[in-house]
């Protein structure tokens, strides 16, 4: 049976973890109300991107000729899958749930016979991946969020490379994924598909845009041509929607720490209750002892 | 007699205010925008982007760009750039030691990869460096 001064020993100890984990709640909210600050700003580019996207591609004729980032390259046994995660832990589920869903997309297109490859961003995914993947990690990009905001230039990074590899032939598909923010108590790992194109998402954002927007369509004019400017288009977008990606996956990560710190702390509380109850308990029973001892010595004199 | 202007990076909206007219710099040649213009979508290379507040305005506002593209349409010109800064933050000393750095650089490159990044960077800052003597 534990004693006494065992029992005070974990409650102090418990109570210091709770001091530590409620601090890194507060903390972790107010890296969250940044990051969704941030996402906020960054989100009048997205749109004129995606919205510009939608009208240049709608005037384009998939062909041959146009650009592989939109055609494709012909072929699709190669893939490389952009995973994203965050640098840090100790918040809840998030990479592990996104690590999970990777694990899954791997599996599917290793079983269709397909080659995959992987690019790693956030250092989480990567120490988990490293193993089971090896060789198959072409890179691995840590500390894109910094101290404060997400920088583009370390977006651009990523891009720059993954554009690079594709110029280089190395790949004929490209995916992304990452944890979507939907609410502070929720992320969903999603699964996006960067590379070639895909007409059917930005047709989706052209109707969200007809609908919120009053103005009307007119015919546009291109300079130079609709292909060309479309060449110049989706390198860039890629850049945008990994930039985007990023800042969701850092503010998912910030809301995931402060739900898992909350939990932590909660369960800290109740801990340091049971504890005190138990504590006690221990001592009223030694009292009782003392005494059951001195009255039976007085009753045998 | 104005058009909306937007100026936003991927980072965030830098300026959103109504200009008489915009001169930006298209790959094909200089615009300027205007009221009413026709709907257009121009990609832009790096230059200047020039903001006339008003008819004959003497000191329009500058804005050097690295290029992007602009949305225009009869209301509202929307510029997407990835980066941009004031012409009169920028520092003619800075632009040209860079300008040096990168052709270091561009002799010490080792492959083709890495050469083609250098010489888009320098591409870049020439047009920086023309747009802080102009």
């Amino acid at each position: 049976m534990p004693s006494l001064r065992d029992y005070r020993d974990r409650i102090t100890s418990v109570k210091s973890t709770r001091k530590i984990t409620s601090a890194m709640k507060m903390v972790a909210a107010s890296k969250l109300r940044r990051a969704q600050e941030q996402a906020e700003e960054a989100q009048p580019y997205a749109n004129a991107m995606a919205e510009m996207m939608a009208r240049v591609a709608a005037n384009v004729v998939i062909t041959q000729a146009s650009s592989p980032l939109l055609a494709g390259t012909g072929s699709d046994n190669r893939h490389l899958l952009i995973i994203m995660t965050s640098d840090r832990g100790l918040c809840g589920g998030f990479n592990a749930n996104l690590v999970k869903t990777a694990r899954a997309k791997i599996s599917e297109l290793k079983g269709a016979g397909k080659e995959v490859f992987v690019v790693c961003v956030g250092r989480k995914g990567r120490d988990v991946l490293k193993r089971e993947l090896g060789g198959n990690i072409w890179e691995s990009f840590t500390d894109m969020v910094g101290k404060k905001r997400v920088e583009y230039a370390q977006v651009a990074k990523v891009s720059e490379y993954v554009l690079e590899r594709f110029e280089a032939g190395d790949f004929d598909v490209c995916t992304l994924i990452y944890n979507e923010f939907k609410s502070v108590l929720s992320q969903t790992p999603t699964v996006q598909q960067l590379i070639p194109f895909s007409a059917d998402d930005a047709q989706q954002d052209n109707k969200a845009e007809e609908k919120t927007s009053a103005e009307p369509y007119s015919p546009y004019d291109f300079e130079p041509t609709e292909e060309e400017i479309l060449t110049e288009l989706l390198p860039r977008n890629i850049g945008v929607q990994i930039f985007r990606a990023l800042l969701d996956s850092a503010a998912g990560e910030q809301a995931a720490r402060m739900t898992a710190m909350d939990n932590a702390t909660r369960n800290a509380g109740e801990m340091i209750n049971d504890l005190t109850l138990q504590y006690n308990r221990a001592r009223q029973a030694a009292i009782t002892k003392e005494l059951i001892e001195i009255i039976s010595g007085a009753e045998a004199v | 007699m104005s058009i909306n202007f937007e100026l936003v990076s991927p980072e965030e909206k830098l300026v959103s205010e109504p200009v008489y007219m915009a001169v930006i710099p298209g790959i094909t040649g200089e615009m300027g925008v205007g009221k009413d213009h026709a709907s257009f979508v121009v990609a832009l290379q790096a230059g200047v982007v020039k903001l006339f507040a008003s008819e004959g305005d003497k000191a329009p506002r500058k804005i050097f760009i690295a290029g992007g593209f602009a949305d225009i349409t009869g209301e509202n010109c929307t510029v997407l750039a990835e980066q941009a800064v004031n012409v009169n933050e920028l520092d003619k000393k800075a632009v040209e030691q860079e300008l040096k750095d990168l052709n270091e650089d561009l002799g010490r490159a080792a492959d083709d990869t890495e050469r083609k990044r250098v010489q888009k960077a320098i591409k870049l800052v020439n047009a920086k460096l023309t747009a802080v003597t102009e």
